[in-house]
């Protein structure tokens, strides 16, 4: 197992985000992390890479227990870890070369041609050697999450994840993108967890998938399992239907009354 | 105000000023290592040094040039306008150099940096950072900090020689003071404490300014609002600093 989260819990505020997750992901496959936007899914991941700490509950990664790590220990963990941020998260005053040297230049004392090289060969992976010279801002959305993927992968991590890898991309983008989790999990054997709420996408490359709601777990299994789901909340989310356990509308005084009532002050 | 309300504010003001202590010192400790980066300083000694450099200047000549002029009809009443040199260089030296220039710095650089960190953080730069094991402290954070103060008393010192400048152009060129007894009375009567004022005020001015602008960019809020509530933070409690330091540092100094 590379990730146990068992039973956590966590509050922002004393308002509950997670209430008592249990979910593991096994070594050399595509978990999926499902749910609507507000259900925790980003905050999984924060506990997951020790940026947050559970307020009860335990979170194993890499076999060592996330709450229990040292600041320097955290460094050492998360070495072995890749992260794919929703907006590419560059670092907007280097080029696209020097975004993805980044980590070996700061991890490694490698001499610089092999560097170069190293980096290339990541680049050429996600079909962007091309724009080695390229400023972050000179990007598209996709080349951005390109990039920053050949960034997640050059100090070749045990597990990788992807946080909404999806979102605001063209058809094509979309479809390299997917293709490109794929690859790096078959060629590579890197764990993949991929926190997103695209359904369609997810089922296609998902070995394994959860489905999280208000802070829990409303489903697990592969996708074709989720689909035959009888629950509410995995219908309505497969569906995307508007009203259900996750309302239309947001908490509110009764319609009528408010409306009758809105002449005074 | 309620003595409930007076006594939230002034633990809020506590905290606060024990988070930027706390984050001054965590600063401190990654400047060692920051300086085996030398290039990374270099930089940002460019960036919030050079690049304030048109504004250092032409507020140095138009304060000099005040100063000629205000110097020149005050000390001809005591008919001692032959020591306009003198009170220029004490006035820019001591004072208006360190102070004019921090403050400018704030307005200048140091928005400048507040908002570039603010937008790292908004944009999720310093947490990818994180999770890359490196820790932005040390590589956003300190090279910032250290190109600040390194430039606070460069800029302090080119706005000084303008500012002479300045004051030269009025007094000697307008007014018609003699250009030896400009010269030589300043050399006469600045001393080197003077300049040491000077020096160790810009310094001073260069770590409030600088850990301020940082620490607000470092700590806003990851939206449009909260870092432009950062960088407004950043002038103003960077003035409102230097200005009470000003003062604090010239008690010092006199007194010594």
């Amino acid at each position: 197992m590379v990730v146990d989260v068992r039973d956590v819990h966590y509050a922002i505020d004393k308002r509950p985000i997670l209430s008592g997750i249990d979910l593991r992901v096994r070594r050399g496959l595509i978990t999926a992390i499902m749910g609507p936007s507000g259900t925790g899914k980003t905050t999984l991941l924060k506990l997951i890479t020790a940026q947050v700490t559970a307020d009860r509950g335990q979170v194993v990664v890499l076999g060592r227990d996330v709450a229990q790590l040292k600041g320097s220990e955290i460094y050492a963990l998360r070495k072995r870890m890749g992260m794919l941020f929703q907006n590419g998260a560059l670092l907007t005053d280097m080029d696209v070369f020097e975004n993805v040297a980044f980590p070996v230049r700061e991890h490694t004392d490698l001499p610089d041609p092999l560097i170069r090289k190293l980096v290339f060969i990541k680049l050429q992976a996600v079909g962007l050697r091309g724009a080695a010279g390229l400023m972050p801002g000179e990007l598209s959305g996709g080349m951005a999450r390109r990039v920053a993927l050949a960034r997640a992968i050059v100090m070749d991590p045990e597990i990788l994840i992807y946080d909404e890898p999806f979102v605001g991309l063209d058809p094509i983008s979309l479809g390299v993108i997917m293709r490109l989790i794929k690859q790096m999990n078959e060629a590579l054997g890197i764990t993949s967890i991929v926190v997103s709420h695209d359904v369609q996408e997810l089922s296609t490359i998902a070995h394994n998938s959860y489905l999280l709601s208000s802070g829990r777990v409303a489903a697990a299994g592969s996708p074709q399992e989720l689909r035959k789901s009888d629950s509410e909340a995995v219908r309505q989310f497969i569906t995307g239907s508007p009203d259900g356990p996750v309302p239309f509308h947001y908490p509110a005084p009764d319609y009528n009354t408010q409306l009758l009532t809105a002449d005074e002050p | 105000m309620s003595n409930g309300k007076y006594n939230g504010y002034l633990r809020e003001g506590v905290r606060r000023m024990g988070a930027v202590a706390i984050f001054f010192f965590r600063i401190l400790i990654q400047c060692v290592p920051a300086t085996g980066r030398p290039r990374l300083i270099v930089y940002q000694i460019f960036n919030a040094g050079a690049r304030s450099l048109i504004i250092i200047m032409l507020a140095g000549l138009f304060v000099g040039m005040v100063l000629g002029l205000q110097g020149f009809e005050l000390l001809q009443r005591f008919g001692s306008e032959e020591t306009l040199g003198t009170a220029a260089a004490l006035g820019l030296l001591r004072e208006l150099g360190p102070v004019i220039t921090a403050l400018l710095f704030a307005g200048r650089a140091g928005t400048a940096l507040t908002s570039e960190i603010g937008l790292m953080r908004a944009t999720d730069q310093l947490t990818a950072m994180e999770i890359m094991a490196v820790d932005p402290l040390r590589y956003v954070a300190a090279p910032r900090f250290l190109g600040g103060v390194i430039a606070m008393p460069l800029l302090a010192a080119i706005f000084n020689i303008i500012g002479l400048f300045g004051a030269q152009l009025v007094g000697v060129q307008m007014m018609g003071i003699d250009r030896g007894s400009f010269w030589s009375q300043m050399q006469d009567s600045v001393e080197f404490r003077d300049v040491t004022e000077g020096v160790v005020k810009s310094l001073v001015f260069g770590v409030a300014c600088s850990l301020i602008a940082v620490h607000e960019g470092y700590h806003s809020e990851p939206t449009a609002a909260g870092v432009g509530l950062a960088t407004t933070r950043t002038v103003v409690a960077s003035s409102v600093l230097t200005l009470l330091l000003d003062y604090v540092l010239t008690a010092v100094f006199i007194r010594g």
